[in-house]
């Protein structure tokens, strides 16, 4: 059941040519590869163009092998990528000391200039590459990589309980804001948030309720605290020859980057 | 002799000190179908759910042909597959088929094994192409498909189901009567569905208010109307019990048939 669409959640899952070879690697060579791309570009100095550029040479690859066009890249970057920028945007303005700019009345930093550019170049390559690793592996899929990589088994169940319940609650909000909406409800002044509020603590009590009952269900069919798994996965040539490139490519770049 | 369940006096109440089940005596050979009908709260799901030790009343539990205690549980939830209202609350992995394979898994059998019978629980429900779906992107009657297939999965002796029917739309209900005709189990069936009883159990008793009320042949029950009233239970306009076409048993096998008529239980 859905009640008309839920962008933020129609975003995520595959996307581009799901037969790619990019697809078809093995989780934890994507996982690995894309967390290398950001650490190795986040991790740079302030003006490590070179770098961020062969971060930005590595993804558009990647984007591109798999057929992830940049509609898809862009709509999902949107999410979060503004968030981050608009924080940004404010380093030249409270910025103090140094040279400055004049734009109109207001005075830029340019050093505030400088890091707001390093900051947006470094939270894009993160994104996308979050993105990028969206579209062409499956939830279940990371979630299985970071398993078979030793990742506190809590976290992942964590993460995989957060991921299968989050389109439950979803459509939970969406049915109780249909009935707020149905009864004329339209707020136009802070006291009338109060509404919001209820039904914020009705959705926890419900959720709490659910997980109640997932546990019963769980020791239902035999649960006694550890999550076996069926499948295995098969780290093969194509996924060594991928990190391999991605090391070829970055790691120069980034000691350079580190030397000069 | 072993059964599919004896419960002997069976008493619950909530830590809250609502009283749940009062001295409920049932007894249910291997291979009968028996609805469990009943109005809200009269204790169905509580009994459901001793039913597979998840709650621990008093009196004597026998189910599957072992007694409900701390050290029989794990082989109990083994043997009693129990399929929540909420596919949404049995359906917790991120795919169906990890689901389906969480049971088996949990019985520690062999890889081989548990790939087997994954297939083959998924074969039976016809939702083999859904494997490596999402949950969430089922429709309500794949889900409720696919909950019953992470039980049949675990290959109980007795299938228990929690109001089945709920929420699907006509064509999912009767896909899913036409599933569970083929099922060859004993099966206890919770519902308010009276003409869904109908169709699929011979044998009927009705749960009100902590104790077992009536309990006979499901068209005898069904066409006490009276009874019906006297428990909030009401057929749906111009339904004949006694015109129903009951589901035959896989393979042809006779239904055995209850040999009591209708029963009014000590009060």
């Amino acid at each position: 059941m859905s009640f008309g669409c839920n962008h933020a959640i129609d975003l995520t899952g595959l996307a581009g040519n799901t037969a790619s070879p990019i697809h078809k690697l093995d989780p934890r060579a994507k996982v690995v590869g894309i967390i290398g791309i950001t650490i190795v570009g986040v991790s740079t100095p302030f003006t490590a163009w070179p770098t961020w550029l062969a971060c930005a040479a590595a993804l558009v690859t990647i984007a591109i092998v798999a057929r992830v066009g940049p509609g898809t890249i862009w709509r999902r970057s949107r999410l979060i990528l503004p968030l981050i920028l608009f924080v940004a945007v404010f380093l030249p303005f409270v910025r103090k000391g140094g040279e400055t700019v004049a734009l109109g009345p207001l005075s830029l930093s340019v050093v505030g200039l400088q890091t707001f550019a390093a900051v947006s170049a470094k939270a894009t390559i993160g994104v996308v590459g979050a993105v990028l690793l969206g579209a062409t592996t499956s939830f279940p899929a990371v979630l299985h990589a970071l398993e078979s990589m030793r990742v506190p088994k809590l976290f992942v169940l964590i993460a995989a309980f957060a991921y299968r319940y989050l389109f439950v609650i979803a459509e939970e909000v969406q049915r109780m804001r249909a009935a707020l909406a149905s009864r004329a409800y339209a707020p136009r002044n802070a006291l009338h948030a109060g509404a919001i509020g209820r039904v914020a603590s009705a959705l926890f009590l419900r959720t709490y309720a659910r997980g109640e009952r997932v546990y019963l269900a769980m020791l239902s069919r035999g649960y006694s605290g550890s999550m076996r798994r069926l499948d295995t996965l098969a780290f093969d040539r194509h996924d060594a020859g991928f990190l391999v490139a991605l090391v070829l490519l970055l790691l120069p770049i980034r000691i350079v980057s580190a030397v000069a | 002799m072993s059964c599919a369940v004896e419960a002997r006096g069976l008493g619950f109440a909530y830590p809250d000190g609502r009283v749940a089940l009062t001295g409920l005596d049932l007894h249910v050979d291997h291979g009968e179908r028996v609805a469990i009908l009943g109005p809200n709260g009269a204790g169905k799901t509580t009994f459901v759910f001793h039913l597979n030790g998840l709650l621990k009343g008093t009196g004597a539990l026998e189910v599957a042909g072992l007694e409900v205690r701390k050290e029989t549980l794990r082989e109990l939830r083994s043997r009693v597959g129990l399929v929540f209202q909420d596919p949404d609350d049995q359906l917790f992995m991120p795919t169906v088929a990890e689901d389906v394979a969480f049971g088996p898994l949990n019985l520690a059998l062999e890889r081989e094994e548990v790939e087997r019978r994954v297939t083959e629980a998924l074969e039976t429900v016809r939702m083999s192409h859904v494997r490596d779906r999402a949950p969430h992107q089922l429709s309500m009657g794949e889900r409720r498909r696919v909950a019953i297939a992470t039980v049949l999965a675990m290959r109980p002796k007795l299938l228990v189901f929690d109001e089945p029917s709920a929420n699907l739309d006509p064509r999912s209900r009767r896909e899913l009567i036409d599933l569970l005709a083929e099922v060859e189990r004993t099966m206890l069936v919770v519902t308010h569905d009276l003409p869904f009883a109908a169709e699929l159990c011979e044998r009927a008793v009705i749960l009100s208010a902590g104790r077992l009320v009536a309990d006979g042949p499901c068209e005898t029950i069904l066409a006490d109307e009276t009874l019906l009233e006297a428990h909030d239970l009401e057929l749906p306009a111009g339904f004949v019990p006694s015109r129903v076409h009951r589901r035959p048993r896989p393979g042809g096998t006779a239904v055995p048939r209850s040999q009591t008529p209708i029963a009014a239980q000590r009060g």
